[in-house]
């Protein structure tokens, strides 16, 4: 899922220094599940923005609503109604969803309420790791299931590199390193071999450095 | 829930739990603990008062003990005063004034 953290609220209720009267706007997509931008906290956040307003002597008033997804077109279109008697959106998706909506509707200033985050997993309830970072070109096959690129640290393609002590990464002792675990695995399902199959380069044209990026399936569109 | 408490006027909240290891739901007391812990950081960043919640474990025979709690508790917001949404509230315009103001 994509995973973000909630923006300070101080921050927050700067941003809406200009404003009185707001939408903030859910996602029950990723940000549900990773608690930081679901119905609940559209709820948790609107009444702290309320406090918060009111004791400043200055009420703000808010509408809640939480949407299907804010990074599909036909979620976004119920709020076209109403959405410019609004003077802003306070979104808490993911940068993709208010992104979108800032396009969907070019006359409402959009105000992010989160720091989206990385594509990662629950490893328990609260606490969210990195796995991907959508490099375009998947090596998990040879890898024993781990990825270099995000677990390692330089995302390098054959290591474990000199910084690698006992297992942990040097840029942080509670940080494994990718390319022990990538070994260790290998050595357990028998397929050392597949390290000598990784590429000497790896190109990076279908990551970020191609710029954004498109996907077109044509079975689809 | 509890923020809306605070937006209805409350100038404090108590949240009583079950005794930690005794809770019927497991663990829905510590939950709670953890839900309140949220609440009073959210509270002290926007300066309402981190101190105006507070949460309690006690057993359901423990009726004395939640009379001292409550006793305590409210003692400790009489001392606090209003909070600060009251506050404003009662030195904003008056409900009547502001329809003067609206028209």
């Amino acid at each position: 899922m994509i995973t973000g953290t909630p923006k300070p609220i101080e921050e927050i209720l700067e941003m809406l220094e200009p404003y009185d009267n707001i939408i903030v706007a859910g996602c029950f997509g990723c940000v549900t599940v990773c608690r930081v931008g679901g119905d609940k906290e559209v709820q948790v956040l609107s009444s702290t923005l309320r406090l918060a307003r009111e004791a400043a002597g200055r009420k703000i008033e808010i509408k809640e609503v939480c949407l299907e997804r804010q990074c599909d077109p036909e979620y976004l279109e119920p709020m076209r109604p109403y959405i410019e008697d609004y003077q802003a959106v306070l979104s808490i998706a993911c940068g993709a969803g208010i992104q979108f909506m800032a396009e969907k509707f070019t006359k409402s200033p959009l105000l992010p309420g989160i720091n989206t985050g990385f594509l990662g997993v629950t490893e328990r309830q609260g606490e969210w790791t990195e796995r991907c970072q959508g490099c375009g070109d998947c090596v998990l096959h040879l890898t024993g299931g781990i990825c270099p690129v995000t677990r390692c640290a330089k995302s390098i393609f054959h290591g474990p590199c000199g910084g690698s002590v006992q297992g942990t990464c040097e840029v942080d002792k509670e940080v494994k390193c990718g390319w022990q675990l990538i070994i260790d695995r290998l050595v357990t399902l028998d397929q050392m071999d597949n390290y000598g199959k990784l590429k000497p380069y790896k190109g990076w044209d279908s990551s970020r450095d191609g710029g954004p990026r498109r996907i077109i399936r044509e079975d689809m569109v | 829930m509890l923020l809306k408490a605070f937006e209805n006027g409350a100038d404090g909240v108590m949240v009583i739990g079950c005794l930690e290891g005794d809770c019927h739901y497991v663990n829905g007391n510590i939950r709670a603990r953890a839900r309140v812990e949220r609440v009073y950081n959210i509270l002290e960043q926007i300066n309402i008062g981190p101190e105006r919640i507070r949460m309690y474990n006690l057993s359901a025979g423990e009726g004395a003990k939640f009379a001292a709690f409550t006793s305590e508790f409210v003692t400790r917001v009489e001392e606090l005063g209003p909070s600060p949404i009251n506050l404003a509230r009662s030195n904003g315009p008056k409900e009547s004034e502001q329809e003067v103001q609206a028209t």
